[in-house]
């Protein structure tokens, strides 16, 4: 076997002749190891560059800067048409002029930390009740029987059906609002985290087994970690529904001395000052998308690093 | 010819008439009847069959993932670790950290485990790669860094269900020379499952051929070629097709 020099050496080191327990010398065999690393080497490459930054910048930008401007035509041709008298449906030109003068103000910010703290602390406590009823329905038997479907039941409901509800129980203030927000969002959060512990896949409890990990551990190092990308599904949906219903409560719950966004929506709606109720519909609408763009970036990450991209 | 001085007559295994039947009444299967063998320290022993004959199933059992139905297993307390086809290695933790996991579950200091990691991705000449992820790695890396995380486990008994069966030859051929190494280095027991003839002459001390539904040991072939050996030499060749011939023979019974 000529090509096994060095191992072979290795090898005729261990006989002893008498018989006694030897412990093997490392065998340092270079030639096996520049196979093994050769091997890793062109299994490994063959990864592509896929062009500069800019470029890709330019790339997923450009169908979107394309897509407004259509948009933007579309809403001026409409305008142009005089379908609708200027007063009742401004033009582009106007909505925006005054959406920067909107946007400069101090009163518009205050209204939006007013909405986004309403937004955040209604979501965290989604976060917090969906992941501990999520975990508690995939843990016990029963208890999904119970409720499992009655999760899925609340996702699918409109949240505005509760605020009638929310108001008496809670007359009007930031509690109707939070509670509704609340009951919005944390069905999706709890069926992301259900969905991601049913689908750990077999072969990693089969390891985890092996491993000998139960009870807590099983959780923290193998359930947990392994449900995440399904949780973070979840998340970005939750917030959909409770930004969707913190709108809602906002036009349909005033609470004094909380000039929120949806309130001065109404207020802009209530003086006929349709530019200004567009520019806040321009504003909701690109909080939605900021917030988005969040989450997708940390699904993007989240599947960079664990390696389920697509190349 | 005895190469291995670290080798004895312990049994660190030992199987008594074992018998593993799933379901019950008209519907249960018989997945082995009646298995006898043993494992000695220190020794490769491969379990070869065609489907059907249970061999997972015996692996299962020594891994104590699965309840026997008769007989007796003995592993004396014995701790081990079990490989499979797929590396399933942790996509949330690097290379190292895959590797440390059982230590960590051990609860080894942070220190020492990390060390131990370092020196187990040299043993699968992994040295370099522990802050990688595991999908940046081909699958012959991933399966050797499978076998730096069971020897992690620091178990006594190394159990192994077609660790090779999803790479190619050449992949193949090259970790069967690294396994060979490594269980020499480590003084390792193993005990492996394959479908390939060629590769159970190759690795094992020993080849136990296990009929099928149900299963049951037909012969324990000594396998004494001097190592390191090759899949592709004469003497490998020669014993394998021996062995072939009574496994088609069995297969053939079940026509």
């Amino acid at each position: 076997m000529p090509d096994y020099p060095s191992a072979r050496a290795g090898l005729e080191g261990l006989q002893d002749p008498t018989g006694v327990t030897v412990l093997p010398a490392p065998v340092t065999t270079d030639a096996a190891a520049d196979r093994v690393a050769g091997l890793d080497a062109l299994e490994r490459s063959g990864r592509t560059e896929k062009g500069s930054r800019g470029k890709r910048v330019w790339r997923s930008a450009w169908p979107k800067l394309l897509a407004i401007a259509i948009v933007l035509l579309a809403w001026q041709a409409v305008v142009w048409a005089e379908w609708k008298p200027e007063y009742v449906l401004p033009g582009p030109a106007t909505v925006f002029q005054d959406l920067g003068d909107l946007i400069t103000t101090g009163d518009f910010w205050s209204g939006v930390g007013v909405t986004m703290t309403r937004a955040a602390t209604g979501f965290a406590l989604a976060v917090l009740i969906g992941t501990v009823v999520g975990a508690a329905v995939s843990r016990f038997a029963p208890l999904r029987a119970a409720i499992g479907s009655l999760i899925t039941g609340l996702q699918t409901m409109p949240s505005i059906m509760w605020f009638p509800l929310a108001i008496l129980l809670f007359q009007l203030s930031e509690s109707a609002i939070l509670f509704v927000v609340v009951i919005g969002a944390a069905p999706s959060v709890a069926n992301g985290l259900i969905s991601g512990i049913d689908y750990v896949p077999r072969t990693w409890l089969r390891v985890g087994q092996v491993l000998g990990m139960s009870g807590f551990a099983k959780y923290r190092h193998l359930i947990l970690p392994a449900s995440l990308p399904s949780f973070i599904s979840g998340l970005k949906q939750g917030w959909a529904f409770s930004w969707r219903s913190l709108m809602a409560g906002e036009l349909l719950v005033i609470v004094p001395g909380a000039l929120s966004i949806g309130v001065r929506m109404q207020q802009a709606r209530d003086l006929s000052e349709a530019s200004l109720v567009i520019s806040f519909i321009i504003v909701v609408l690109v909080i939605g998308i900021l917030i988005d763009v969040l989450f997708n970036a940390a699904d993007n990450a989240l599947r960079k690093r664990w390696g389920l991209t697509g190349s | 010819m005895t190469m291995l001085s670290v080798r004895s007559d312990q049994a660190v295994v030992s199987l008594d008439s074992v018998s593993k039947q799933y379901g019950s009444g008209s519907n249960a299967l018989l997945a082995l009847d009646k298995v006898s063998l043993t494992v000695n320290k220190g020794e490769f022993v491969c379990l070869l069959g065609a489907s059907g004959c249970g061999k997972s199933t015996l692996l299962s059992l020594v891994a104590g993932l699965d309840q026997i139905s008769g007989g007796t297993l003995d592993i004396g307390g014995r701790h081990v670790s079990l490989m499979f086809q797929e590396a399933a290695l942790f996509p949330w933790l690097s290379v190292a950290g895959n590797v440390e996991l059982p230590m960590r579950l051990r609860g080894v200091s942070k220190a020492q485990r990390k060390q131990r990691a370092e020196e187990l991705l040299e043993i699968v000449r992994l040295k370099g790669f522990g802050a990688k992820r595991p999908h940046e790695l081909s699958g012959g890396m991933r399966q050797r860094v499978a076998l730096a995380r069971a020897l992690a486990q620091e178990a006594d008994i190394l159990l192994m269900d077609e660790p090779f069966g999803a790479l190619d030859a050449m992949t193949r051929d090259i970790l069967h020379d690294e396994l060979e190494r490594i269980w020499r280095e480590q003084q390792l027991t193993v005990l492996f499952v394959t479908h390939n003839v060629r590769e159970a002459v190759r690795l094992g001390d020993r080849v136990i051929l296990l009929s099928s539904r149900p299963g049951r040991v037909i012969e324990d072939f000594a396998v004494t070629h001097e190592r390191p050996r090759r899949i592709d030499s004469p003497e490998v060749a020669g014993q394998a097709a021996e062995i072939t011939d009574r496994l088609r023979a069995e297969v053939a019974r079940h026509a």
